[in-house]
């Protein structure tokens, strides 16, 4: 799985719309009084779609290649992920402010003592 | 065996909840691959009923591929269905004919509460599972091979014990609705093998009390627990429990 700055932009572009059109469209039978299966699974992909729409805006904030997030512009003349730690050593937590609203980015930095992060290589 | 659709017409039981009547529901259903299985045709159903504006039936399932135990139905009488050694998740449609009534039914017991429609609570299980407690050994990482020895024998009965997977078609299929068959896997499982030992007898008298404490009944060896099981259990494991619980009641801890 690669990532690129085009295809994040377009999906970032596509979610609201296909979250839009799930709560236009979408027809839960029964009512919330009691076990309603169709109500969970609906639950389900609502979360989908606000978690969707946070995940491609993280990795398209990474603009580096980490671990399986592999940006297409960031890679070695062997093809590999090529980190950016100088950029990217933190972790990101996004906090959610209100669907349709842009989250707010938090960074905690890493900080690594007994090793320190390389660039991976099978060879 | 080639695919080919089938229709067929479906008798479900619809009930709201505990305490409500309940009746079966009727309902037909047209193109049902033969490729399917038995869930995937009540997702049809399902997808069917929400079309039509009514409520969907609900059950419950999980991996459906045979290993979580969270599915289960009684279908024409047989828990599971017709198949033996077969979950309902793994039973497949080309077991039945072009134009067959099926009728499904809850896991009926009373240690197991109805919730809705085929779902019932099988929460009496854990209990029991709970009041088998802890083995004290040191189970916190895999010990070199050979270093505690096992019989083959005891090995292999110990693995076909362990193949439980807890679904109460056992409970739903015995007259008395006793789940001796869960109970003894499950205590068959540790006292066959040295790492159980220590707990043996305490685990025996507790598990047994927790499952008469939830409700369910005695066997009374009709054997209809084996015939049903998914996963083959065997009543002999109820020999052993009993045989486990006398020597725990009469020698004591």
């Amino acid at each position: 799985m690669a990532r690129n700055k085009d295809g994040l932009t377009k999906a970032l572009a596509e979610i609201p719309a296909i979250r839009e059109e799930f709560y236009a469209n979408v027809y839960i039978p029964g009512t919330g009084q009691e076990l309603n299966q169709s109500l969970e699974r609906a639950g389900r992909v609502a979360d989908f779609l606000e978690f969707a729409e946070v995940m491609v805006l993280d990795a398209l904030e990474r603009k580096e290649s980490c671990g399986c997030h592999l940006r297409e512009e960031s890679q070695t003349e062997e093809h590999e992920a090529k980190r950016d730690d100088v950029h990217y050593s933190h972790v990101t937590v996004w906090e959610h402010r209100g669907v349709g609203q842009p989250p707010l980015l938090h960074q905690e930095p890493l900080e690594f003592e007994a090793v320190t992060p390389s660039q991976r290589s099978y060879k | 065996m080639a695919a080919k659709n089938i229709s067929i017409t479906v008798k479900i039981w619809r009930q709201a909840n505990e305490t409500a009547k309940g009746c079966l529901g009727t309902y037909a259903l047209k193109e049902i691959s033969t490729d399917m299985s038995f869930l995937e045709m009540l997702d049809v159903l399902n997808e069917q009923l929400t079309l039509e504006g009514k409520e969907p039936v609900v059950f419950d399932h999980d991996c459906r591929e045979g290993i979580c135990g969270t599915c289960g139905a009684v279908v024409d009488g047989i828990a599971h269905g017709p198949e033996q050694g077969t979950t309902l998740c793994q039973l497949h449609m080309r077991h039945f004919k072009d134009g067959q009534v099926i009728c499904i039914e809850p896991f009926r017991a009373k240690a197991f509460p109805l919730v809705r429609d085929l779902m019932v609570d099988r929460s009496a299980f854990d209990r029991i599972i709970q009041a088998g407690g802890f083995v004290s050994i040191n189970a916190g990482s895999a010990p070199d091979a050979n270093t505690v020895a096992v019989p083959q024998q005891q090995a292999e009965q110990a693995m076909d014990a362990a193949a439980c997977i807890g679904c109460g078609a056992c409970v739903a299929s015995c007259p008395n609705a006793a789940a001796m068959l869960f109970t003894s896997a499950k205590i068959s499982q540790l006292a066959l093998m040295p790492q159980g030992r220590p707990e043996r007898k305490r685990r025996a008298l507790s598990m047994v009390a927790a499952m008469d404490e939830e409700g369910f009944g005695n066997c009374s060896n009709h054997r209809e627990c084996e015939q049903v099981c998914p996963k083959k259990i065997s009543i002999r494991h109820i020999a052993r429990m009993n045989r486990e619980y006398l020597a725990a009641a009469l020698f004591g801890e």
